[in-house]
């Protein structure tokens, strides 16, 4: 396992968390290859935000480590090659007096660092993001002005103005309309395509991911599942019609390969 | 020269309602941003502590009797600025309460130094409603210096306190120590909150802070729009209200923050003219 280290971009080696006695991840073990598009997905409490939150260095687990790109996650410090998109829900005040362009410079501050302002190459960079994301004719007007799709998308040009390696996005499309979403998705595999970007794409999503993303894991406090999208689907064929059009928790039970 | 400002006291409450006029909204987006609003009026009440506390120890000690009661009126309320902080981490989950606990100690502790040191006087009373005429040589040249500081922190660390503005958890990932900026952003606004009672009083103090960025994020866009406008309400709010004040024989700090709400209410009406405009989705 050590000699490809150098094609990994996540490793997570036998993470365990919990809040007081209640368990969150146990045992989470998992590489997550460079250049690959991984869906995420696990029921509500399965602890998919909180395994990307130690992923990211926001939360730190009690038992196990994580690598990002062969470093451990305590001594890594590019912290500029990876973009994170949170649930939008909770992470912001819609209210708040900032246009898209105010917004996606911040996806610059860290490698500008303290004392320093934003040069006019700087600022090319926010122009080039917004127009990745189909967004600059929305810069000068208020984030909280914009429809939720296009607010995903102006944090989605702030995790990618710096030029990340790693995309990480957290239930991105939760009260985004299901158009939005599916232009929203489409957006996410040309970046993929175009860029050679590692993606991680956290959902509860199965029906609309499966169509974009090229790698699966299915996690309820472990890991249940984590392969290709083919095997995905034929290895959960003869439940596929059960778990496209319901919930994911039925695709635990019957895939407990771990 | 104006008229207004041929008498030296004057021109002290002049030039320090202009810079207090620019210091207050300035912080003021982001405390309202980060909502905080609160914690200007838990911060001036914690102040009047430190200045009824200097009140009762000049009865004591002549170097008390002489000093400026700003100054430990400054330190109560950095320390009670540093107090809010450590109690919001107590209470994770109920970050509000810090402002009622520190603003009733705040009250408490003002209520039993006033009463000790034999209950109100005019000194007093300035503090709480703000006057024009109590201004001081020695306030002006404490304001500038808080004005310095407190514009090169802004100037310098705008980014980082925009980014923990809008959200910590994305500074965090920039690779931004958090806590020691808003340790320092909270003693900033401690300083310029003693910095402002002579003018608008402990009272109204918080409104200065709240009211003209309550009035530019109705019509601004952007956040450094926000910051100039606000700036531009504070200062038309406190000279208009300084020149009526002493025209109309009002208190300076009732006139000011008057002034201040209706600049709000034309703000307010602006923005219902000319409608918000959703932009078309996606």
């Amino acid at each position: 396992m050590k000699n490809n280290l150098n094609s990994i971009a996540i490793r997570v080696d036998d993470l365990s968390f919990h809040y007081g006695d209640k368990n969150v991840l146990q045992h989470v073990t998992m590489d997550i290859k460079k250049g690959s598009f991984l869906g995420l997905v696990g029921p509500n409490g399965s602890g998919k935000s909180t395994l990307i939150k130690c992923i990211l260095g926001l939360q730190k687990p009690q038992q196990g480590n994580v690598y990002l790109f062969g470093e451990k996650i305590n001594k890594f410090n590019d912290w500029e090659k990876i973009g994170y998109v949170s649930q939008k829900a909770n992470s912001f005040n819609t209210a708040f007096p900032a246009t898209a362009f105010e917004v996606v410079s911040m996806g610059l501050f860290g490698r500008v660092g303290l004392f320093r302002f934003l040069k006019a190459a700087d600022k090319r960079k926010v122009w080039e993001a917004l127009k990745s994301v189909n967004m600059e004719q929305y810069a000068h007007q208020n984030i909280g002005e914009l429809s939720g799709g296009q607010q995903q998308r102006v944090f989605i040009a702030r995790a990618l103005v710096s030029d990340p390696m790693l995309l990480i996005l957290d239930e991105p499309t939760v009260g985004v309309d299901t158009e939005s979403s599916e232009s929203f998705y489409k957006l996410l595999k040309e970046l993929h395509y175009n860029n050679n970007m590692t993606l991680v794409l956290v959902t509860h999503d199965v029906g609309v991911m499966t169509d974009y993303v090229t790698d699966v894991a299915c996690l309820n406090k472990q890991i249940h599942f984590h392969g290709n999208t083919r095997e995905f689907e034929t290895s959960s064929s003869e439940n596929i019609s059960a778990f496209y059009g319901h919930h994911v928790h039925v695709l635990h039970h019957d895939h407990d390969h771990a | 020269m104006l008229p207004f400002l041929k008498y030296e006291f004057l021109q002290n409450a002049f030039l320090t309602g202009i810079m207090v006029g620019l210091l207050a909204p300035v912080l003021g987006v982001f405390i309202v941003v980060r909502r905080q609003a609160l914690i200007a009026d838990a911060l001036s009440h914690i102040t009047l502590a430190g200045i009824a506390a200097n009140l009762l120890l000049g009865k004591w000690s002549s170097f008390f009797a002489t000093a400026n009661p700003i100054y430990l009126g400054m330190a109560f309320s950095v320390g009670g600025a540093i107090f809010i902080e450590q109690l919001r981490k107590v209470y994770k989950h109920y970050e509000e309460l810090a402002i009622p606990i520190i603003m009733s100690a705040g009250i408490g502790l003002s209520v039993i130094f006033i009463s000790m040191a034999d209950g109100f006087n005019t000194d007093l009373f300035n503090y709480l409603f703000g006057s024009i005429i109590a201004v001081k040589q020695s306030d002006v040249w404490t304001v500038f210096a808080i004005l310095i500081v407190v514009l090169l922190f802004v100037f310098f660390m705008y980014k980082e306190l925009f980014v923990l503005s809008f959200d910590e958890e994305q500074g965090r990932l920039s690779g931004i120590r958090s806590n020691w900026i808003l340790v320092a952003f909270m003693a900033m606004t401690a300083l310029v909150i003693a910095a402002s009672m002579k003018i608008v009083g402990i009272l109204l103090v918080s409104a200065l802070m709240t009211l003209p960025v309550a009035a530019s994020i109705r019509i601004a866009k952007g956040f450094k729009q926000a910051i100039w406008l606000s700036v531009l309400f504070g200062e038309v709010a406190v000279i208009s209200g300084m020149f009526l004040s002493y025209y109309l024989d009002l208190a300076s700090g009732g006139t000011i923050v008057l002034c201040l709400v209706v600049i709000l209410f034309l703000c307010i009406s602006y923005k219902k003219f000319t409608g918000s405009r959703k932009v078309g989705h996606l």
